[in-house]
């Protein structure tokens, strides 16, 4: 560790807010089940050594109400210093009363107008979750209060910002963590390090099935058939297959487990599908024309090529 | 006379905006209103009863747990399995729901409600060598002090020594919270949004290890909450003692309990529960919860008038956004026609009054220590002190459910889906009394309709004109300092909303508030 002088002679200040929208704070508490970092060193702490995250504006952790709390989301600072945005939820856009961030003279500010509002002069924009990343529980059908995604959002009002999606229900701490420090060390993310749905590679690069403890019972078909019987989860309805995320190796809760070490099939929670095409949750999948699955003529699965976008 | 608005308030969970009217120093009008709308009902209808628990979950990310429990029940119920549930899935469940209640409570305590009373600038004059406060110091000396401040001013009463190990604290919990969410992933997968607990019981066995690992992040748990969360709540009381007569609540206090230590196959009534279901009032007087006397009322929440009146399992959500009576997203639940409080304060009440041993007397101590009446439960200071309460009878609890565990044996019973069917579940979280009620048709749910604590405690006024308990124990609150109106955000954090919120505060001659009035 450098002495502390001349790293505070350093530190850069990163300013970032942080909006809830249509969510369940759940993304707010995953991080703070950050281990390596912890949550107070994202917060207090130099995150990487000259460099240190100004939590501005955050609903669940900041101290000042009111006005005095939005206050911290007007006139952030403007390119090339920046701030960084991220927004947890998605954006309901079918009436304006179904979500306000807050209240600014006597009238409520919609979620949608704050995210256009600060998503504009942002360096740069993380989407925090499925809900914000690509709608999520709140946009499942009936969707009834319109929730779109925030590239959606973004898209139809002409923004450029670039979006980092970083889905999961919640996503695993380390995620977030570690695209802030990729941005503090390296700056925005190269086109290819993203997949074709904004997500880090690094992250998301590699299908849950390629890396299951249970591939060994997939691959000699032996499959359970009721909740807490042993052999691969397909039958109960395991997303595995189709779902991109490093959680067999990760794991979650400072690795104590996940969810299908818990013997509960994966249910595709960081996919744009989640959770209505993956729906009902507990039943095997359809076989059609799964991404990187293929159903054979005898009834059994097979791995196929994944398409070149995914490809890491 | 002057004109403050203050929203949103921060530090609790979710959409939730209060207005208050203040004149003469006094709160002579409070409204609560939850001001996000999302649609979980509309979302559920159609969907495959399995689901319910993975879906309703998503509702909060602070107390998930209770709500897949709550939802599994409902579901087991309408399966008509819930007397095939095994003893190994029943104390997983409570393991569970368990290890959310201590990172809640501990959650709330520490990182929701401990900024009103502790000042985290007073670091600045630390000399000692402790890592985490000279880290700190060094944050407050880089002069960018997001998010501590800005916050209000005036009325930080800690010694500098007691406020700053109350700042240490702050952070211990931060770890002590984590763990408490490892400890619940040992079984539940992960958390937020837990994997384990299914209609029928668990999705996965306890092993010795697992049993070990919990049992020792638990005694963790334990030493902190005995060594250190206690004696903090009692600290701030005692520094804060006039917040023992702040906050007094409707009076009324519904609990359905929580806990199973038996079948789950008959009502709320005649459950066993480690925390007992009951109805109390301010005269003592104690009664069985009768499910069937809860209805919900939507006078003035943005509801068609045709979903209120309803006992839950009738219930109807169809949303009205522009009704023009309306302010909330809230419907008002009532139980025989009245606002009741449920919580922390409610079990703790109702176990009191039950003659449960061990909160009897840890109430009585706590009560000796800050030389207080029973009285003084009913407010901000007594809703503190209830939780920790509860967080260390939990936990006991905990340590002796966890060697309960046989490895080897049944955990979760067979999932037979019928056409038809109907279930409820009753049980209380973090934040009070949660019920989800279903309807299934051709194997699908037809209809599904939660009561969640918040609503409880947030609701708006009922058609009668009756105040929700949140808006109740804001009247008559003074308010110091209309500037700093730290009075009005630790009334309504002190109930722990599960909905970010907002605080508005006007004089009796302010906006258009006349046609809102509800006393």
């Amino acid at each position: 560790m450098p002495p502390r002088a001349t790293r505070k002679a350093k530190t850069k200040e990163y300013p970032a807010i942080w909006l809830q929208c249509a969510g369940c704070s759940g993304c707010s508490v995953a991080l703070l089940n950050a281990v390596s970092p912890t949550a107070k060193n994202v917060i207090v702490d130099q995150v990487v050594p000259g460099s240190h995250v100004s939590l501005k504006f955050h609903p669940t952790v900041m101290a000042g109400s009111g006005e005095m709390a939005l206050s911290m989301t007007e006139a952030p600072a403007a390119p090339p210093s920046g701030y960084l945005l991220i927004v947890e939820g998605a954006v309901p856009t079918a009436h304006k009363r179904f979500g306000a961030v807050g209240e600014k003279e006597g009238q409520p500010l919609d979620m949608a107008g704050k995210v256009r509002e600060l998503a504009r002069n942002a360096m740069a924009v993380i989407a925090i979750g499925t809900c914000s990343s690509f709608g999520g529980i709140p946009a499942a059908e009936p969707n009834p209060t319109g929730c779109k995604p925030v590239t959606e959002i973004l898209k139809e009002a002409g923004i450029t910002t670039p979006v980092i999606n970083i889905p999961g229900c919640p996503p695993h701490p380390d995620w977030f963590v570690g695209t802030v420090a990729s941005l503090l060390l390296f700056g925005l993310p190269q086109a290819q390090e993203l997949d074709v749905v904004r997500r880090p590679k690094r992250f998301f690069g590699r299908l849950i099935h390629e890396n299951c403890p249970r591939r060994a019972d997939f691959e000699a078909g032996k499959f359970a058939r009721k909740v807490g019987e042993p052999g691969c989860l397909y039958e109960l309805g395991c997303r595995g297959p189709i779902t991109s995320a490093d959680c067999p190796e990760r794991m979650f809760n400072a690795a104590v487990n996940w969810c299908i070490k818990a013997g509960s099939p994966c249910m595709g929670c960081v996919e744009p599908e989640f959770p209505d095409v993956v729906s009902p949750l507990y039943r095997k999948t359809e076989e059609k024309d799964l991404p990187c699955i293929r159903l054979t003529a005898e009834g059994t699965l097979r791995a196929v090529k994944r398409p070149a976008a995914v490809e890491s | 006379m002057t004109t403050i608005n203050i929203d949103p308030i921060t530090r609790i969970e979710g959409h939730l905006k209060v207005e208050v009217i203040v004149a003469d120093g006094e709160v002579k009008e409070a409204r609560c209103s939850g001001t996000l709308y999302r649609g979980f009902e509309q979302i559920l209808v159609g969907r495959h009863p399995l689901d319910a628990p993975i879906i309703t979950q998503r509702v909060c990310g602070v107390c998930p747990a209770v709500h897949a429990t709550a939802s599994a029940q409902c579901i087991d119920a309408a399966l008509g399995i819930a007397a095939n549930v095994p003893a190994n899935g029943r104390i997983l469940r409570n393991l569970i729901l368990g290890s959310n209640f201590l990172q809640s409570h501990i959650l709330h305590f520490y990182h929701l409600a401990a900024l009103d009373y502790v000042d985290v600038t007073k670091v600045a004059k630390y000399r000692g060598s402790d890592p985490t406060l000279n880290s700190i110091k060094q944050f407050i000396k880089r002069g960018e002090l997001a998010p501590f401040v800005p916050r209000y001013e005036g009325d930080y009463r800690l010694s500098d020594a007691v406020d700053r190990e109350a700042v240490a604290h702050y952070v211990k919990a931060l770890e002590m919270r984590r763990k408490a969410h490892e400890m619940l992933a040992i079984f539940g997968g992960k958390m937020p949004h837990q994997v384990g607990i299914v209609p029928g019981g668990v999705t996965s066995g306890p092993n010795v290890d697992q049993i070990a690992n919990f049992l020792w992040r638990l005694n963790e748990i334990r030493d902190f909450i005995n060594t250190v969360y206690l004696p903090d709540v009692i600290a701030v009381a005692k520094a804060y003692g006039d917040y023992a007569e702040i906050g007094k609540g409707v009076g009324r206090w519904l609990a359905y309990g929580v806990f199973d230590m038996g079948t789950t196959d008959v009502p709320v009534a005649q459950r066993q529960r480690l925390l007992p279901q009951g109805v109390a009032d301010a005269s003592h007087q104690l009664a069985d919860v009768d499910e069937a006397a809860i209805t919900e009322e939507v006078e003035r929440s943005w509801y068609s008038d045709a979903c209120g009146g309803k006992h839950p399992s009738a219930g109807a959500t169809i949303p009205e956004p522009d009704k023009a009576a309306a302010y909330s997203w809230l419907k008002a639940p009532r139980y025989q026609g009245k606002p009741h409080e449920v919580g922390p304060l409610a079990r703790v009440v109702v176990s009191y009054l039950r003659g449960v041993a061990p909160i009897k007397a840890a109430v009585d101590g706590v009560l000796a220590e800050l030389k207080a009446e029973p009285g003084a439960l009913n407010s901000v200071l007594g809703r503190h002190a209830a939780r920790a309460i509860e967080a260390k009878f939990v936990a006991d609890a905990m340590a002796d459910w966890v060697t309960q565990l046989k490895p080897g044996e049944r955990f979760c019973a067979d999932q037979v889906i019928p056409e038809t069917g109907q279930g409820a579940g009753l049980v209380d979280g973090p934040r009070g009394a949660l019920g989800h009620w279903t309807t299934l048709e051709n194997g699908r749910i037809a209809n599904y309709q939660l009561v969640v604590p918040t609503t409880w405690n947030g609701s708006p006024a009922d058609g009668a004109g009756q105040p929700g308990p949140i808006e109740q124990a804001l009247l008559g609150a003074k308010v110091r300092d209309e500037a700093n109106p730290f009075e009005i955000v630790r009334i309504v954090r002190s109930f722990d909303p599960c909905l970010a919120c907002a605080v508005h505060l006007v004089t009796a001659r302010g906006r258009e508030l006349g046609k809102f009035r509800v006393l």
